[in-house]
């Protein structure tokens, strides 16, 4: 079985029913994505599969093949993980990548309501979330605005 | 401890039919979007050995409207009901349901099919389905056949679904009234519910209610009452007969019949303005 992964083209001889997120740490030795509740509610373990957020704990690694699978790792470069770092978005960790894969997806004119509920299916038991959503507002704010300009809605940013 | 997954059988059919000759042969356990079954596996519960994979199955997917009657595919994730304009234009309940299911991460996955399949008492997609009159569309290698869905389930996460059928699609129709939908949960996102409601307000108004008996209920009482202009008083006096909660980890009976009562007065008076 085939998926691109990252960018790059893999394959694996998993058993199809193992769980893509023990594909992606064990075999292919990405740790970023970690394993919270194992139930689909802490969003911990969030890769994108063909650009959309998905819990990788859920997901058997048979629906990965042909598909396009990114972690954190792939977002390696990504002005969110500075914007984490810088804002005081994270604090143990465990979350971190998993809030960063999510907030990845976020269109650049969201509302800040919005924002809070792409962010739902991930939780903090640190933070808080204030630093959290600190740090998406102004990965938000630095990117440039795609869509036309809407006065008023982004005052507050 | 997790379940050994790579002792397990995954068949993938190629199409329907196969799909469904398979299940003829009988013992497989459908598997699509994996949001209830995986938990079950990561929690070391095993529903079977052998696991059929209908995700590739493009015919079980699709949301379109002919002749009133919306039609969408049991494998039509939560994100591709929200936002198909058919169930945005007619079923604005269903999107709301669908919204509150879980977060992002949910929507991209789970399918309607698997909700009605999993037969929670808390699947919050069931009382909408209720409520409108969906039909349930089984599918054998015999045909097809087509169930009311308020006559679907049978018990406890159990219905009248045989081992060798399959979810096809769900049918629902177009009903005139505004529609209301309510989930209380602990939290606003990522929660199971306490007390689900989906309602129209009709005449007679339809309304049915989840996470308040062993299965969806529809409360046919009380909408008769309200028809026959019950007091909102009395009107939850019999909704209260209609329910049967429990006390669970997740909220008590009595609980659960004040906020059933409550979410009856709310429904009504929300929607009294635009009949």
């Amino acid at each position: 079985m085939r998926f691109t992964l990252n960018g790059r083209e893999v394959g694996t001889t998993a058993h199809p029913m193992t769980r893509l997120l023990d594909v992606v740490r064990e075999e292919f030795g990405l740790t970023g994505t970690k394993e919270g509740c194992g139930e689909g509610e802490c969003g911990a373990c969030t890769v994108l599969l063909d650009g959309l957020p998905v819990n990788a704990c859920l997901v058997p690694v048979a629906h990965a093949s042909g598909r396009e699978v990114t972690t954190i790792e792939g977002l390696a470069a990504h002005a969110l993980q500075r914007a984490f770092a810088s804002e005081g978005g994270v604090q143990c960790g465990i979350c971190t990548p998993g809030f960063v894969v999510a907030a990845s997806t976020i269109p650049a004119d969201a509302t800040d309501d919005e924002v809070r509920e792409r962010l739902a299916g991930n939780i903090c038991r640190c933070t808080g979330y204030g630093g959290i959503c600190r740090a998406v507002a102004a990965w938000r704010a630095g990117r440039p605005r795609t869509a036309p300009a809407d006065a008023g809605s982004s005052a507050t940013e | 401890m997790r379940a050994p997954v790579t002792s397990f059988e995954l068949v993938r059919p190629a199409s329907l039919q196969d799909a469904l000759a398979l299940m003829r042969e009988g013992g497989l356990v459908p598997l699509a979007g994996c949001t209830d079954l995986y938990v079950l596996l990561n929690a070391g519960i095993t529903p079977g050995q052998r696991f059929v994979d209908l995700w590739a199955l493009d015919e079980l997917r699709g949301i379109d409207v002919d002749r009133g009657v919306v039609r969408l595919g049991a494998l039509s994730t939560y994100r591709e009901v929200m936002s198909a304009p058919a169930v945005v234009g007619h079923l604005p309940m269903l999107v709301e349901a669908s919204r509150v299911v879980g977060a992002e991460q949910i929507h991209n996955r789970g399918t309607l099919g698997g909700n009605i399949a999993n037969g929670s008492p808390a699947g919050d997609t069931l009382p909408v389905l209720a409520a409108l009159d969906a039909t349930v569309v089984l599918a054998s290698v015999d045909g097809e056949r087509r169930v009311p869905f308020t006559s679907f389930y049978t018990g406890y996460r159990s219905s009248v679904r045989r081992g060798d059928e399959l979810i096809a699609h769900i049918e629902v129709p177009i009903r005139a009234g505004r529609q209301w939908f309510r989930k209380v949960g602990t939290r606003a996102a990522q929660a199971i519910s306490k007390v689900v409601m989906a309602a129209v307000r009709s005449d007679p108004p339809r309304i049915a209610l989840g996470s308040v008996a062993p299965t969806v209920v529809r409360a046919w009482a009380t909408e008769r009452a309200l028809a026959a202009g019950a007091t909102l008083a009395e009107a939850r006096h019999v909704l209260s007969g209609e329910i049967h909660p429990i006390d669970d980890i997740r909220s008590t009976a009595a609980y659960r019949h004040q906020v059933a009562g409550n979410l009856l007065e709310r429904f009504w008076r929300d929607t009294e303005s635009a009949r």
